[in-house]
């Protein structure tokens, strides 16, 4: 790879404003500061996971005790839960997943790590934050509308979308439309920027082959979502066009097919969930060296395992359409591309667990969490096996398996791969170190709670609880399994209330948490050679890369981490 | 975690259960190995005074065999799931056996309304029967369902059975399967459907062979060919 | 005035480049979509043709031959900033824009006199996907539209550069590519 060589020109933009200077509302407001964005990007999202967190406790409350009023809510009729489940889902997706993973940290991270003083277009991503705070209100207001929001699943199959006599759902539905369509362009700016800035500002020296796992995982997230989102904006168009115009895209009666949608919503599907794990994948492979003390093993096959894993999302879509009514000769091939799809993830976590060998380990917050996410990933992983194999997924298809299965793999990511990131880059975020006894105790608490909420899951899909029903009890065969999801509900509240000791840990640190240095772990890449916080245009002189960015315990240096700007005199790096 | 699948009562339901046997042994193996080797390795490799972490980058071939190599058996026990699997699924969904009753089950919002040829095995005749949600079949024939909707995707299920097909409107999907133990099993709706998706819900009954011909018996007395007694809508399918 | 970014560029290849590229990349996915969609749905019923033949080639051959026409004159006012000839830049900038406005004349023309024959979108599936390909698309030119226009109007005050001319004119190219795709798709077969 060519070594980008920006002039000498360039670090005398050093662009320090002092916050003086352009007042409060340039400041915190209308920043174009990637690091502003990206707090404001973290807020927005934990904002919005209260909201998708809460719809969760409602939906479990109601099946653990149907018909009963659920607390600090009221009672749940049919029409109530489905616009629960649904906008559960579709909040935690795109309003919390997507801008905390990829909004936060790829915005704080990126500049920082590659060397740079900001993002390429720093307005564009001003731009690109109000707009989703834009699509996160349009989102919210579906809530107060005549007819409710949106009740059709997070996946919004038609004809059920597609006409509102068949849930009695108008406005929700199109606003819900329109607050994806804001989403998507808000991402698409943030992706456009993430590319564009990773590709034409690395610091000299910086070549692909030195940046840190972090960003290649935001960048191929940036490419899947920008090359995967298209057949969805179609799809919504035409969705918008059976509901307002009255086509029949999706509708039988006039001609439509209701595959169709399956189809292009899919395709977009399969590399979203991709497009939510990388930057958690990421932020995981940049922990587990620091608190190793040794460099992230297989760095390269990481790398090609990533981009292979990327290709191949785009061609395993409808094995969540074996049973859809779709050619059934169709799920052999796809039955096979998604089987595939485990080697490289499976690379990934040999690959992680290798790191540990033969390290130094030490147990801080961000490694419980990145240890976390490994063993939770691999719990999710290996149960998407059972999906991926057709006959197997006859039985599990539409169960509480498929929901075991991906909050096991979502959320290894959002929650342990996110906590492990947040606890890691706080200090540089913010200037000020978390509190490490609570950090630990919100660690035990979640993983605990974690797995007592969705293993369990699995027991009851296998035994054949369907998804999306609001009463269990209405069914015989599933009486038996009732005390199971009284087990779960009561493990969710606990999960939920275990994040309680990290918003006090939050707000606390934030206030008065201790004053943070320049690099707390003695870790190698160049975010830590700044202050913590940044100033306006990061680096004081623009830093030049003379290796790789997991030198832990290297034989040429005898502290055991060698950062990637320091040159070593007598020796070429 | 296997004995948590409900009871199977049919003719491919071994072959299901049987995959999802193999899949969660070899599984439940990888999940042995990775997580014991993240658990030992945390053990062995605690930070210790004056111990300095092992520098290796794991690059070279012969370092990164050690990762990829379990890739490999990954692969290839993932190909022996899917070859496997495709027979399963051939014999389930694809080699669909001549039929000893058929059915039609249209599903609407919130019902299964069931159709039955009556004693002259065709549809569309005066002696067809339709009940709603309720689905009568003999054990051990060859049960043959065609599968509509009139308004939204449905989804047939019986979990007792190993059967699961969506259905959608506009077309018509045949599902089909033979019940080796008589009883009385659910036919909840497995695709979100609205506000009655919750709660619908069927009921398939399998009789044993002298059960099945008295129910037909009274279903369709031999004298009242004419009967007015609940008799069919007729084809009421678009 | 060249942005930050832009100093830091490797042989010509600048940011601003990049980014349009990616976008590009990322229409070119949502314009497949639909047409994809399109194709797949033709290929499984049949009448389409019989529907299609109530458009007018004719017309929709003049609408090829005026944006093609209006990418040409993009490229010489993308030429004439490069030679730093602000005059031939806002003629031909201007050229585009009305040429622009005539495709979008056209268009409307069209689709009113399908509506008072009777032909709305929910008319079948074929006039569905007409109406809706065409619509997106022609949204997509009245962005270019406002594109161009706005550098019309900085280029009256010279703040225009042949940096912004060259992006710009990306994307009207890729807005003419499209219909080159919709218009055999839709009028010619």
């Amino acid at each position: 790879m060519t070594e980008s060589a920006p002039g000498p020109a360039a670090s005398a933009h050093a662009t320090e404003v002092h916050h003086g200077e352009i007042g409060i509302w340039r400041t915190y407001i209308f920043s174009t500061d990637h690091k502003m964005i990206g707090r404001q990007y973290l807020f927005l999202g934990l904002f919005m996971a209260l909201v998708g967190g809460f719809l969760a406790y409602v939906m479990r409350w109601q099946l653990a005790f149907p018909d009963t009023a659920v607390p600090g809510f009221g009672f749940v009729g049919p029409e109530t839960y489905n616009v629960v489940v649904t906008m559960h889902g579709t909040t935690m997706v795109f309003f919390v997943a997507m801008p905390i993973l990829l909004g936060a940290f790829g915005n704080f991270l990126i500049p920082l790590m590659i060397g740079a003083r900001d993002m390429a277009f720093p307005r564009l991503n001003m731009l690109s934050f109000w707009t989703l705070a834009v699509g996160s209100l349009v989102l919210l207001s579906s809530f107060v509308v005549p007819g409710g929001a949106a009740s059709a699943g997070w996946t919004g199959y038609p004809p059920l979308s597609a006409r509102s006599i068949y849930t009695g759902v108008t406005w929700g539905l199109n606003l819900w439309l329109l607050a994806h369509a804001i989403e998507f362009a808000s991402f698409l700016m943030g992706g456009v920027n993430f590319l564009t800035t990773a590709i034409t500002m690395r610091a000299p020296g910086m070549t692909f082959f030195r940046l840190p796992l972090v960003i290649w995982q935001q960048l191929t997230a940036a490419i899947l979502f920008l090359l995967s989102v298209g057949p969805l904006i179609a799809a919504a168009v035409m969705l918008l066009m059976d509901r307002i115009a009255g086509t029949s895209f999706f509708v039988p009666s006039g001609g439509g097919d209701p595959l169709l949608w399956q189809h292009l919503f899919w395709f977009f599907g399969h590399p979203e969930v991709y497009v939510v794990m990388l930057p958690a994948v990421g932020f995981v492979a940049e922990v587990l060296p620091v608190f190793s003390r040794k460099p992230l093993f297989g760095y390269r096959w990481i790398i090609y395992s990533t981009i292979t894993a990327g290709i191949l999302s785009f061609v395993v879509w409808a094995h969540h359409m074996f049973l859809s009514g779709m050619d059934p000769r169709l799920a052999m091939p796809f039955s096979l591309t998604t089987i595939l799809i485990s080697v490289p993830f499976a690379i990934l976590v040999f690959a992680m667990i290798a790191t540990l060998w033969g390290g130094s380990i030490q147990f801080a917050t961000p490694m419980l969490y990145a240890l976390g996410f490994v063993a939770m990933f691999i719990v999710g992983g290996l149960t998407g096996i059972f999906n991926g194999s057709a006959p197997a997924n006859i039985q599990v298809h539409a169960t509480y398996f498929v929901v075991g299965h991906f909050h096991y793999t979502l959320l290894s990511g959002i929650f342990f791969g996110g906590f492990a990131g947040i606890y890691f880059w706080f200090p540089k975020m913010f200037g000020r170190m978390m509190n490490e006894r609570l950090g630990k105790i919100h660690f035990w608490l979640t993983v605990i709670f974690f797995n007592a909420t969705f293993f369990p899951m699995h027991l009851v899909g296998l035994g054949g609880m369907m998804r999306r029903i609001a009463n269990p009890l209405q069914y015989e065969f599933l009486q038996s399994l009732q005390p199971i999801n009284v087990f779960i509900t009561i493990s969710a509240i606990g999960l939920a209330l275990a994040q309680l000791v990290f918003l006090v840990n939050l707000g606390w640190s934030l206030v008065a948490g201790r004053k943070a240095e320049r690099n707390p772990w003695q870790a190698t890449t160049l975010e830590w050679a700044t202050p913590s916080p940044p100033p306006h245009g990061n680096f004081d002189a623009l830093p030049v890369v003379y290796r790789g960015p997991y030198e832990y315990s290297s034989p040429e240096a005898s502290e055991d981490w060698l950062p990637q700007d320091r040159l070593l005199v007598a020796r070429s790096g | 975690m296997l004995r948590w699948l409900p009871e199977n009562a049919s003719t491919y339901g071994g072959d299901i259960d049987s995959i999802i046997a193999f899949i969660y042994y070899v599984t439940l193996t990888w999940f042995v190995i990775t997580i014991g080797a993240l658990a030992l390795f945390l053990i062995l490799y605690r930070r210790r005074e004056g111990r300095r972490a092992t520098y290796i980058k794991g690059d070279k071939l012969s370092e990164a065999a050690w990762i990829l190599i379990p890739a490999l058996i990954v692969l290839l026990l993932d190909l022996w799931i899917d070859f496997r699997g495709a027979d399963a699924w051939a014999k389930v969904k694809l080699r669909v056996p001549p039929a000893d009753l058929r059915v039609q089950v249209t599903a609407k919002q919130f019902n299964w309304e069931i159709v039955y040829p009556g004693p002259d095995g065709q549809f569309g005749t005066p002696d067809d029967l339709q009940m709603d949600n309720e689905l009568h079949v003999s054990v051990d024939k060859v049960v043959r369902i065609a599968l509509r909707s009139k308004d939204v995707i449905h989804s047939f299920f019986l979990p007792n059975l190993r059967l699961k097909q969506d259905i959608i409107p506009g077309r018509e999907i045949l599902a089909w399967f033979q019940a080796t133990k008589p009883g009385v099993y659910e036919i909840p709706c497995s695709e979100l459907c609205g506000f009655g998706h919750s709660g619908m819900l069927g009921h398939l009954t399998v009789h044993s062979a002298e059960e099945y011909q008295q129910w037909v018996r009274e279903q369709w007395p031999s004298e009242e060919k004419t009967s007015t007694r609940r008799l069919a809508k007729g084809d009421n399918h678009r | 005035m060249k942005t930050h970014a832009a100093t830091q560029a490797i042989s010509g290849i600048t940011p601003g480049k990049i980014a349009v590229w990616w976008f590009l990349a990322s229409e070119v996915m949502v314009f497949g979509g639909l047409i994809g969609s399109y194709i797949l749905a033709r290929l499984g019923s049949a009448g389409w043709s019989a529907e299609a033949a109530h458009l007018s080639a004719p017309m929709a051959a003049i609408n090829t031959f005026v944006l093609l026409t209006s990418s040409m004159t993009m490229v010489m006012a993308f030429a004439a900033v490069e030679k730093g000839n602000d005059r031939g830049l806002r003629t031909f900038l201007l050229l585009t824009i009305l040429l622009g406005v005539a495709f979008l004349g056209i268009k409307a023309y069209e689709y009113s006199s399908h509506i008072m024959a009777g032909f709305t979108p929910s008319t079948g599936p074929f006039w569905s996907f007409y109406y809706t390909m065409t619509g997106l698309h022609a949204l997509h030119v009245l962005a270019g539209i406002i594109i161009n226009l706005s550098l019309f109007v900085m280029a009256r005050g010279r703040l225009v550069n042949g940096h912004r001319v060259e992006l710009a004119g990306l994307y009207w190219h890729f807005v003419d590519v499209v219909w080159i795709f919709l218009f055999p798709l839709l009028y010619l077969t």
